[in-house]
Parts: C-alpha cells; sequence; structure tokens
C-alpha cells in the first residue's frame, strides 16, 4: 500500500468531475487527494488524483478510470521522474514578540511566504510536495493552528516528456 | 426548420430504430406528438421499468440497440431497476427521458430528478442534451456507445423545452468521434500465440465461455476453436446457448447451480480459457480455490474485467469474435486432450443432472417438458431465483440469444417485459417467460400490454407458493425458518382472464405436455399456472463461501 499519484486527462465538461468521483467512491477507491483545473489543450481538464492502494487495486482504478468515456487519458506519475506540488495557507496565531518572530523565522526556513499580516496571526502561503507541508503544520502547531488549508497534489513529468492524449 | 422532438425522431430513425417501449406523461407530450403519425411503433407499456426490460429483452433477442422512452421524474426514476439490469449483463439500449425546461433544472420543479446523476452508476454514459443543436450528435453518440465495445445502457435526458425549440442549422455529423473511447477489438498477436502454446500443451485445457461470446456473435468461432483444439467448454449462466446443449464438448453451466462435471472440470483442469466471462461471485465460489491448477488466458474487450477478480496469467484483451478468429488462424497444432475428455465423458456419464422424476408434479419436469416440445426452436425469457436455475439446467438451448435471463443483477420480474420485447425483436418465434409466482407477479400488470397489442408470449408459472429460492436458503442454512416466504395462492387463469388473456391451471403431471402445446398452438397471449411441488430444491448447489467442487444435493 502506498500512494500512488494519477494524472488524468478528461473532457472539460459538466459533470466529468462527478463522473470521476463517483466511481471511485463506488467502487471502494480511497483518493487522498484530488486537484483539478484546465490545461494546455482547450477543452480539457487535468485531475490530478492521489489514490491508496496495491499494485492491483491502483491498476483497477486505472482500468476503471479510463472506461469512463469522458476520460481521455489516465498516467500513473509515481514511478516515473515528476515534479509533485502541492499548496497550502496557514493561519498561524502569531503575537507580536517572541512567538511572532519564531513563526517567521520557520517560514523562512520552508521558503514560505507572509500573505496576510493580522494583529495576532499570521497567513503563511507553503508550496511543495507532501512531506514538506506535513513538516511545516507540524512545526507550526505549538504556536496554534487557526486555520489550515491545502490544495491536492498537482503532477508533471519531468524533461520533455508528457501525459497527452494519444490522438 | 424542425422541433427538436421531430429532430429526435427522424435521428432514431437514422438509428435504425423500429420499436420504441414506452410511457407518456408531461414533459414528454412533445416527443409523444411527433410519435402519433410516425413510422417509429411505440408499445404502451404499464409501467416504465417494464419498459426498460422489454427494451433489454429486443436487444438481447436481436442483437440491436432497444429504446426504452419515459418521462420525468417518477417516470424515469422507474427506468432505473430495467437500466441497471442491462448495465450488469452488457446490454445496449438507449433510454430516453423527458426532463423538466432546463430554466427549471436544479429547482425541485414538479417531475424533477437528476436522472443522469441518478444513473450514472448503470450507465456506460449518459447525457442532458441542453441545447436542440446538440441532439442530433448526442443521439448518435447514444447509439454508438450503447453498441460498441462493452455493449451497455446509454440515457439521454431531455428537457422539454429542448424538444420544443426548432434548431437553426444542425448538420448531421458524419461519423461518431470519441477521444476518450476507442476499444480495443483485435487481440495482440504474441500474446494470441503464447495462448495457442499455453492450449496445445495442456494436458486438461477447459473453455469458461460467458455471455461475451453470445454478445459478440462468437458462437460458430466458438465451436469451430473448441471442435479443432478438442477444448470441452463450460458456459455461465449467461453463455447457456452459445454453444448447443448437446454437443458432445459442452458441460453444461458451471458454479453455485453448475453441474457437477462443469464444476469438478474447473476444478482439475490446468489451462483455463476464459472467454467473454468475468469470475463472477456466483462463477467462482471461493475464489482462492477456482481452478486452483489453472493456468488462466482470459479474453475480453473489457480491460477492467482482466485481472479484477482471478490472477490472470495470458491477458487477451479485445472482441471475443476477432480474437477467436485469430486463434484459429494461426493454430498450426492440436494438444492431445484424449484422456481429459475420457475423464469428463466419465463424469458426465457419472453425474447426470438428476430430481425425482415420481407421480407428483415437479418443476424440473415441466422445464424437461417444454424442451422436448420446443426443441430449441424458442426464446425463453425467465425471472430469477429456482425458476431461472431449472430451466439455465433443463432447458437444452442449441442457439444464441435464445436464453434471455438477468443475470448480474438477478432482476425478479424481468422476464415477462423482456419476452414482450423478444417478440418484437423475432416476431415469428415463440417466446416463452419461465416464471415463479412470486416473480411474475412483480410485472403482471405486463397482461394489459400483451393483451392490448395481442402479444402472442406465453407465460409458464412454477407456482409453488414459495419465493422459492430464498425459502431453499431458509431450509438449508436457516433452519427451514421461513421468515415472509410463504405466499398466499393466486388464481393466475383469473387474473390473465381479467385482462382479456387466456390461461390453463395444471395440477397435475400428466396434463403439463398438452397445457404447453395449447399454449403454443394459441396465436394470443397464454398463461400456465403449473402448481408444482412446493419444497422442491435447486440441485447442485454450491453454498456460499465454499469451493465449487463443494456441492450439496449431488451424488458424490
Amino acid at each position: 500500500m502506498k500512494p500512488h499519484t494519477l494524472s488524468v486527462l478528461v473532457e472539460n465538461r459538466a459533470g466529468v468531475l462527478s463522473r470521476v468521483a463517483g466511481m471511485f467512491s463506488r467502487r471502494g477507491f480511497n483518493i487522498e487527494s484530488l486537484a483539478v483545473g484546465t490545461c494546455e489543450e482547450p477543452n480539457m481538464s487535468r485531475i490530478t488524483i492521489v489514490v491508496n492502494g496495491d499494485d492491483g487495486v491502483v491498476e483497477q482504478v486505472m482500468k476503471q478510470t479510463n472506461k469512463l468515456i469522458d476520460v481521455i487519458k489516465v498516467s500513473d506519475l509515481t514511478e516515473r521522474e515528476s515534479v509533485e506540488r502541492e499548496l497550502a495557507l496557514i493561519k498561524v496565531a502569531a503575537e507580536p514578540g517572541t512567538s511572532r518572530a519564531e513563526v517567521l523565522q520557520i517560514a523562512d526556513i520552508f521558503r514560505a511566504q507572509v500573505v496576510d499580516v493580522g494583529a495576532k496571526t499570521l497567513v503563511l502561503q507553503v508550496t511543495g510536495d507532501t512531506s514538506k507541508i506535513d513538516a511545516m503544520e507540524k512545526l507550526l502547531r505549538q504556536y496554534g493552528i487557526k486555520e489550515f488549508v491545502r490544495t491536492g497534489k498537482i503532477a508533471l513529468l519531468r524533461g520533455a516528456k508528457t501525459v497527452k492524449s494519444s490522438k | 426548420m424542425k422541433t427538436g422532438a421531430r429532430t429526435l425522431i427522424e435521428a432514431l430513425q437514422r438509428e435504425g430504430v423500429d420499436t420504441i417501449f414506452g410511457y407518456p406523461g408531461g414533459v414528454v407530450l412533445p416527443i409523444y406528438d411527433e410519435l402519433y403519425d410516425s413510422s417509429v411503433r411505440h408499445i404502451l407499456v404499464r409501467h416504465e421499468q417494464a419498459a426498460a426490460h422489454a427494451a433489454d429483452g429486443y436487444a438481447r433477442a436481436s442483437g440491436r440497440v432497444g429504446v426504452c422512452l419515459a418521462t420525468s421524474g417518477p417516470g424515469a426514476c422507474n427506468l432505473v431497476t430495467g437500466i441497471a439490469t442491462a448495465y450488469m449483463d452488457s446490454i445496449p439500449i438507449v433510454a430516453l427521458t423527458g426532463q423538466v425546461p432546463t430554466a427549471l433544472l436544479g429547482n425541485d420543479a414538479f417531475q424533477e430528478s437528476d436522472i443522469t446523476g441518478i444513473t450514472m452508476p448503470v450507465t456506460k454514459h449518459n447525457y442532458l442534451v441542453k441545447d436542440v443543436a446538440d441532439l442530433d450528435r448526442v443521439v448518435q453518440e447514444a447509439f454508438y456507445v450503447a453498441r460498441t465495445g462493452r455493449p451497455g445502457p446509454v440515457l439521454v435526458d431531455l428537457p422539454k423545452d429542448v424538444t420544443t425549440s426548432v434548431a437553426k442549422s444542425n448538420p448531421v455529423p458524419e461519423a461518431v468521434s470519441l477521444r476518450g473511447y476507442q476499444p480495443t477489438y483485435q487481440g495482440h498477436v504474441r500474446q494470441i500465440d503464447k495462448a495457442l502454446d499455453l492450449i496445445t500443451g495442456a494436458e486438461r485445457p477447459l473453455i469458461y465461455a460467458g455471455g461475451g461470446v453470445v454478445l459478440s456473435g462468437a458462437s460458430a468461432e466458438l465451436l469451430e476453436f473448441a471442435e479443432t483444439a478438442a477444448v470441452p467448454v463450460t458456459t455461465t449462466l449467461m453463455g447457456l446457448g452459445a454453444v448447443p446443449g448437446d454437443h458432445p464438448l459442452n458441460l453444461g453451466m458451471l458454479g453455485m447451480h453448475g453441474t457437477q462435471s462443469a464444476n469438478y472440470a474447473v476444478t482439475e483442469c490446468d489451462l483455463l480459457l476464459a472467454i467473454g466471462a468475468r469470475f463472477d461471485d456466483r462463477v467462482t465460489g471461493k475464489i482462492e480455490t477456482f481452478a486452483p491448477n489453472a493456468t488462466v488466458i482470459h479474453i475480453d474487450i473489457d480491460p477492467a474485467e482482466i485481472g479484477k477478480n482471478k490472477k490472470v496469467d495470458v491477458p487477451i484483451v479485445g472482441d471475443v469474435k476477432a480474437v477467436l478468429q485469430a486463434l484459429l488462424r494461426r493454430m498450426q497444432k492440436r494438444g492431445d486432450t484424449a484422456n481429459w475428455v475420457s475423464r469428463i465423458n466419465a463424469w458426465k456419464a457419472q453425474y447426470p443432472l438428476r430430481f425425482r422424476d415420481d407421480d407428483h408434479l415437479r418443476p424440473q419436469y415441466v422445464i424437461r417438458e417444454l424442451s422436448d416440445v420446443l426443441k430449441g426452436e424458442g426464446i425463453i425469457t425467465s425471472e430469477v431465483g429456482q425458476n431461472q436455475m431449472w430451466t439455465a439446467l433443463y432447458y437444452r438451448f442449441t442457439k444464441p440469444r435464445t436464453w434471455i435471463t438477468s443475470g448480474g443483477l438477478g432482476t425478479m420480474g424481468y422476464g415477462f417485459p423482456a419476452a414482450i420485447g423478444a417478440h418484437y425483436a423475432c416476431p415469428d418465434v415463440p417466446v416463452v417467460d419461465v416464471a415463479g409466482d412470486g416473480s411474475f407477479q412483480m410485472n403482471i400488470q405486463e397482461l394489459g400490454t400483451v393483451a392490448q397489442y395481442d402479444i402472442p408470449v406465453k407465460v409458464v408459472i412454477l407456482n409453488n407458493m414459495y419465493l422459492g429460492m430464498v425459502r431453499q436458503w431458509q431450509e438449508l442454512f436457516y433452519d427451514r425458518r421461513y421468515s415472509y416466504t410463504e405466499l398466499p395462492p393466486v388464481d393466475f387463469v383469473k387474473i390473465a382472464n381479467a385482462y382479456g388473456v387466456d390461461g390453463i391451471r395444471v395440477d397435475a403431471k400428466d396434463g403439463v405436455r398438452e397445457a404447453i402445446e395449447t399454449a403454443l398452438a394459441t396465436d394470443g397471449p397464454f398463461v400456465l399456472d403449473f402448481r408444482v411441488e412446493r419444497e422442491e430444491n435447486v440441485f447442485p448447489m454450491v453454498p456460499a463461501g465454499a469451493a465449487i467442487n463443494e456441492m450439496i444435493g449431488v451424488r458424490q
């Protein structure tokens, strides 16, 4: 069992996300994260899905996803050289004084940006792979995380290789 | 300049649709107005579920796409069981549903239901048409998706304003182009050669053929391959008829109610060639002990079926007919299976199907008589339960598409409306629905339909005043606690008569043959109410969770 990152190219049409998500839930596949948006091709969207399971389960996931008429291509990026990123916004308690300075220091180490400064809070924006964001969240917990939101993972193959429709 | 409703009817005609099974209602009035003087025949059923089953029966009997039509909300929802039935058995139907006008969508309008949302898990694909300009393309795509690749139901939802509005210019697309849907038809040559090596090298090869053989129209190829390679064949419930029932290489059905010889052969074989079958739990029993000694080759058009339930050594994705043709073309030698075939023949001789053929009126006897009278020259539909299994076991099917039953979903109430559909697909062939008294009452209202159109469908009711299969499980596994499975007697002949349909009640064995002959000689519909032994069981039987060679109700 390990997380697999799937890049799914779909028709940009009403209901496509619900077809994909519905198939996952009905067949008992667990989505760890999901990110969807338009992509380089007009009329297509790219969904990046992280799914947990052994190789047999992931093979079924890919085949069942591929069966959906609106799905154009499914690729497993897990074993391939790829760049994977998530983005998180973290609203952390940071009273003026020592804790604010420490939070800013942590932000600096993680190359996070301060995107909002309040009287008692800071909102940090951090990008990176899943483990980096997990690590930062863990470190900031002691100061008091007021709110935390993160995107699903997105990923691209490294180099000139692409995940495109075969046609 | 034409309305969406007109456009729809013309698009259906371009697809070769001659018959629609449906039920009118508010938002489909524009479509019904066009049907009023159209050459497309419309059969008015008594419940929308029957429209979906009839379209499905039409498709199974003919190999063409069946079409049903219902109004929005309750009408559309009533189709769902029928659509799910078709989906589980990969049957090509197009379900047309009315919908509230686009301006009211999502508004909880009168008779609104999100039928594309509801049917997403039970359709191969579905469409909500929001612009009349898309209608031609969508209908063409719907039929294409339904009948190609692994077939299946497609639903097209039609808001009322789409069917009333007029399209400006609406060029008909020449060919369907779907970049996300390109089924594989030809098997991979290297895999085919690898399969041939294994088949010819095997000592105890066995073909396990499923409904895909029937859907693909590959019965002749299957038989030729089995004979050329000298490999015995067992079929699933859905595969019955793919190989003649009396063919020496045919072992009959395998699985939960399979024959002893078929189940023993699966357990003993060293090579299993699965063709258009999907290792369903009713076939495999305990999956770990299914074909435990076999190398497995799996031919299927749907790559997702390969490796889903059982590990496969040689997968071949492709159309069953095309792959069998390639196998035949490329076969250079045949293996020596003489010992294996004689072992199987010994099992067949030692363990024939048997029931207590005494003075009592037993359901197996009724089916055997029906089989003897029809001699394979008819179409048999069934309901679900004991009636279905006795028919599968005791009726001798000789041709594909003559056995129409709900295998995957196991839908009670399927057989009677499916028989109506089968009649319109094959009007010159006698069509008989084998029913139980429970199942028949699930769509008994269709007596109104067969009476109205004088549809010569015959219903054989194996009336045991129980929900027989559930009662059988209660007898065997629940200490005979018959919890809510007993049904009070019903006078089915009187009910039939009330609809204007003839019928006979048969209480004794010696009246069976004559009753069947009378029904078949009658021009119109006919109901035969056989009062059979009440607590007869379907054997052989593999208890749930057991290996398929661990059958009960058999001589060991």
